[in-house]
């Protein structure tokens, strides 16, 4: 295969006309998609978190990047699936029940469909049974949840019993996030993993599917 | 200067309050309940807080209607009654104050971000010009626009307030970053201070976002990038949960030993953000005398 380089490097400066242009231009060629993500996209992602971690990029340019990268995914996601390529996971994704905040689980959102999951977008202030619904009918992988307000906080929690009492707590990975939270809270309340920023959180999805 | 902030200066550093929304949920309000519909529904209740700050010290009140814009409120289904709540929060305040402390009108962010197109420049405006109207209808004495994480958002904000004639102090939230100096946007303080200083703030600060010890350093930066007084209102550290419930380990004392550190910096203004209450206050009131 060629060198897409510049796929990379459009993901990168957040240049979402240029994504779509090289994903096309790739695909004539006969590119292959799932190469294109793996090759060059996914890295480009790792790059903006890099940059994010060192202070380089911020939310605007996360932003950014995230749209160039679902400019590019939305020509490639037909293809992968009929070419029988699952989706790297399933999350379904909100703020919990209380919080009606839904910056950071926007942008947590986005990066993880530029990460290449799919994602089940439940909203703000979804209840425990909402969460536990998305895992039975539509077989979710992840919960992500996410809280602004240090007072609807404990919905976490209960959310993650409800699992536990529709007896899928262990078909799930249960991830948190949010502005208050801290690992010793996701400890406590026994998720699977927390993470403080949106690109680890991407990270940290495919980590917890062994992926 | 706004005469209203020359009067208040010339009394030296200015005590602000602490947080509502933890004190109003001690007094009933249900988590995921909209706090600002209180003023209509249960005013005494809120009235009651007001009282608290005043009693505890606070020259300066805000108002219970942080989220009490068109956009914030809408997710109560109550956009339509932005005025009235304003209005009546105001009100509030005011009678609560009397002339023992004046009152700023308190302006949070829309919760919808500008550059993802979530919301129009036109409709932010539009929502913060009827909030902004709508406490000084009810009788505040200045506006406090806080919490602001994007700089254009708060210039909007501004904009939309400085119509009233009213004072209007601007306040971002530095929360991001590795040192915890920049906003969500990437936006430093000099950059913040510039910026709203150009565009005609009374007042700039910083609020929420980290402890009070984080405050210290961005105060500085703040001061030396404008010439206009600076307000801080910090947190009480950052919460943990024990046994289910959320917990702040900074006490009043601790919070304020950092009051000759904050006010060595350049800050005019001093109150608390989450996790703070009268009892800080308190605290920093007897700081102050102290000397």
């Amino acid at each position: 295969m060629s060198d897409f380089k510049a796929l990379s490097e459009a993901v990168i400066d957040g240049d979402d006309k240029a994504a779509r242009a090289i994903t096309e231009k790739a695909l004539a060629e006969g590119a292959d998609p799932l190469a294109l993500v793996n090759e060059f996209m996914v890295p480009a992602m790792d790059e903006v978190g890099r940059r994010f971690e060192c202070n380089e990029y911020f939310v605007p340019e996360l932003l950014i990047s995230a749209r160039a990268m679902k400019a590019s995914l939305e020509i490639l996601r037909p293809l992968l699936i009929e070419g029988g390529r699952e989706p790297l996971g399933r999350v379904a994704i909100g703020t919990v029940k209380g919080d009606l905040h839904d910056i950071g689980k926007n942008l947590v959102a986005a990066m993880l469909e530029g990460g290449g999951f799919e994602v089940i977008d439940l909203g703000v202030n979804v209840t425990p049974e909402q969460f536990v619904q998305a895992v039975q009918d539509k077989n979710a992988q992840i919960v992500a949840m996410s809280a602004l307000l240090t007072t609807t906080m404990p919905s976490m929690k209960l959310t993650i019993d409800a699992l536990q009492q529709a007896g899928v707590r262990d078909k799930v990975k249960v991830l948190v996030g949010g502005a208050p939270l801290t690992q010793k809270f996701a400890d406590e309340i026994g998720a699977d993993g927390f993470s403080e920023t949106a690109p680890a959180a991407v990270a940290l999805a495919r980590q917890s599917l062994g992926k | 200067m706004h005469p209203t902030l020359e009067e208040l200066l010339s009394r030296g550093l200015v005590l602000l309050d602490g947080a509502w929304g933890t004190e109003l949920q001690a007094r009933g309000l249900v988590p995921g309940e909209c706090p600002d519909h209180w003023n209509l529904t249960a005013p005494e209740r809120v009235a009651e807080v007001a009282r608290a700050y005043v009693e505890a010290g606070s020259r300066v009140i805000l108002t219970n209607t942080f989220g009490a814009n068109s956009l914030c409120l809408a997710a109560h289904g109550l956009a339509a009654q932005a005025a009235a709540i304003n209005t009546a929060g105001a009100r509030i305040s005011r009678t609560a104050a009397g002339s023992a402390a004046k009152v700023f009108g308190s302006m949070g962010p829309s919760g919808k971000m500008l550059m993802m197109g979530e919301v129009s420049p036109e409709q932010l405006q539009a929502a913060f010009a009827e909030q902004a109207g709508a406490l000084a209808t009810g009788g505040a004495d200045g506006l406090v626009i806080e919490t602001m994480a994007d700089l254009e958002e708060a210039k909007l904000a501004l904009a939309a307030a400085r119509t009233t004639g009213l004072p209007v102090v601007v306040c971002m939230v530095y929360d991001s970053g590795k040192d915890k100096n920049r906003t969500m946007m990437g936006t430093t303080p000099e950059q913040a201070a510039e910026a709203l200083t150009a565009a005609g703030a009374d007042v700039i600060g910083s609020n929420c976002g980290q402890g009070v010890e984080g405050f210290v350093g961005i105060c500085r930066r703040l001061r030396a990038a404008t010439d206009l007084p600076i307000w801080i209102k910090a947190n009480a550290g950052l919460p943990t949960v024990e046994g289910g419930k959320v917990v702040y380990h900074t006490s009043p004392e601790a919070f304020a030993a950092h009051l000759p550190a904050l006010r060595e910096a350049g800050a005019a203004f001093v109150g608390g953000c989450c996790g703070t209450n009268p009892a800080f206050v308190r605290a920093l009131s007897k700081r102050l005398a102290a000397g």
